[in-house]
């Protein structure tokens, strides 16, 4: 259940962004959630309503870019979609394969509401 | 709410000692335990709007962004005093606290050791590890599945560690949760053992591709169980084909001495 101290981080670090913007509230954050990262991103959307009641994003809109992983051989250097750590070089049928990308966590950007005119 | 000092901070990590029911900090950014919770400080604007209007702002920052800071300044502290430190993760039950009692009492001879212990609840491995002689503090998680780089911070400086010294930390019992958290550690210390699957590395690959040392404890069982070892160690090496192995048996000390000597190696040429 890592995912519920995945979503209170997020949750802390666009409410701090969002104020410094002095903004109302927000109404959507943008994830990009590679495969091999270890999130699961249903049961991070699960978590994050939890996490953010009563907070600025406590109606923002979650949306989940989830990159392939890709992997770069380290016997001939061919790069290939890899969907997990074990994966082989579909030219040599090295074992020996770097992950390039696919592990990303990253709150990309979020979509904020200014505060109402007083 | 905290049923020990009663505050607020009815979630989050406390650190415990051994033998000292008193005692007892809760983790907080702020620093000792004192319960000044960050946050929440609404400074006004001057500017105001007339109509509401949306705006998109990037900030493409890694969500484990706080944890990872904070892991890189206890690694720059390690480094500076020079010690090392490990992380040791596995399943519940695979033997951690067994093989640090076995390790401890041989290392200590010659280095100065730390532990860090992290669980859920109760100080009983604390208890085990003090035993030894060593410096030791636990830090109970509550609800929480792993330790976490601000855990480590709070229990450092609670811990009086000495300069050329190994520190281990004892990870809460979890190959899942604990793979996504940087502590600050110079390696991390995977132990899987014979009583478990032997495809555990690929139902987990996770962990096992963090990890830069795996460990088989309890070989002493392999007779008696149906766990073939070199399917195991070709499983993980097909996740992680850096990982250093070891087979040992933290009951009988059978394959100790490598382990041992690995350290010892670690230490010296630091």
């Amino acid at each position: 259940m890592h995912e519920m101290s995945m979503a209170l981080s997020i949750v802390e670090a666009v409410e701090t962004k969002a104020r410094e913007e002095g903004a109302g509230r927000i109404s959507g954050i943008d994830l990009v959630i590679g495969k091999l990262a270890g999130i699961q991103s249903e049961s991070l959307k699960f978590c994050f309503s939890a996490a953010a009641k009563g907070t600025l994003a406590e109606e923002a809109l979650l949306q989940v870019e989830e990159p392939e992983g890709r992997g770069e051989c380290g016997e001939c250097g061919r790069m290939f979609p890899v969907s997990f750590y074990y994966a082989e070089c579909p030219d040599c049928r090295s074992l020996r394969v770097k992950i390039v990308s696919g592990e990303e966590f990253l709150i990309q950007s979020i979509t904020i509401e200014d505060q109402e005119g007083e | 709410m905290c049923d020990t000092c009663g505050c607020s901070a009815d979630s989050g990590a406390v650190l415990r000692k051994p033998g000292e029911s008193d005692y007892h900090v809760h983790v907080s950014e702020s620093g000792h335990g004192d319960h000044h919770h960050e946050g929440d400080h609404n400074h006004e604007h001057g500017h105001h709007h007339n109509e509401k209007k949306s705006r998109t702002i990037a900030l493409e920052q890694d969500v484990l962004h706080k944890n990872n800071l904070l892991a890189e300044r206890n690694r720059g502290y390690f480094e500076a005093r020079n010690i090392f430190a490990l992380n040791f993760l596995s399943s519940p039950g695979s033997g951690k606290t067994s093989l640090l009692e076995k390790i401890i009492p041989f290392l200590q001879k010659h280095f100065s050791v730390a532990v860090i212990e992290g669980d859920q609840q109760t100080t009983n491995d604390a208890v085990r590890i003090q035993a030894l002689g060593v410096p030791v503090i636990q830090i109970n998680t509550g609800s929480g599945c792993h330790l976490d780089a601000l855990m480590v911070n709070s229990a450092v400086k609670e811990l009086e560690l000495q300069d050329n010294s190994l520190l281990c930390i004892e990870n809460v019992g979890n190959l899942v949760c604990p793979a996504m958290f940087d502590l600050g550690e110079a390696l991390k210390v995977v132990i899987i053992s014979v009583t478990e699957g032997d495809d555990k590395p690929l139902k987990y690959p996770t962990m096992f591709h963090e990890a830069d040392i795996c460990i088989l404890n309890k070989i002493d069982l392999l007779p008696y169980v149906d766990f073939d070892a070199r399917k195991c160690r070709e499983n993980a090496m097909r996740v992680n084909h850096h990982l250093e192995w070891f087979d040992i048996s933290a009951k009988t000390g059978e394959g100790l001495p490598v382990w041992l000597e690995w350290i010892e190696n670690k230490l010296k040429r630091r």
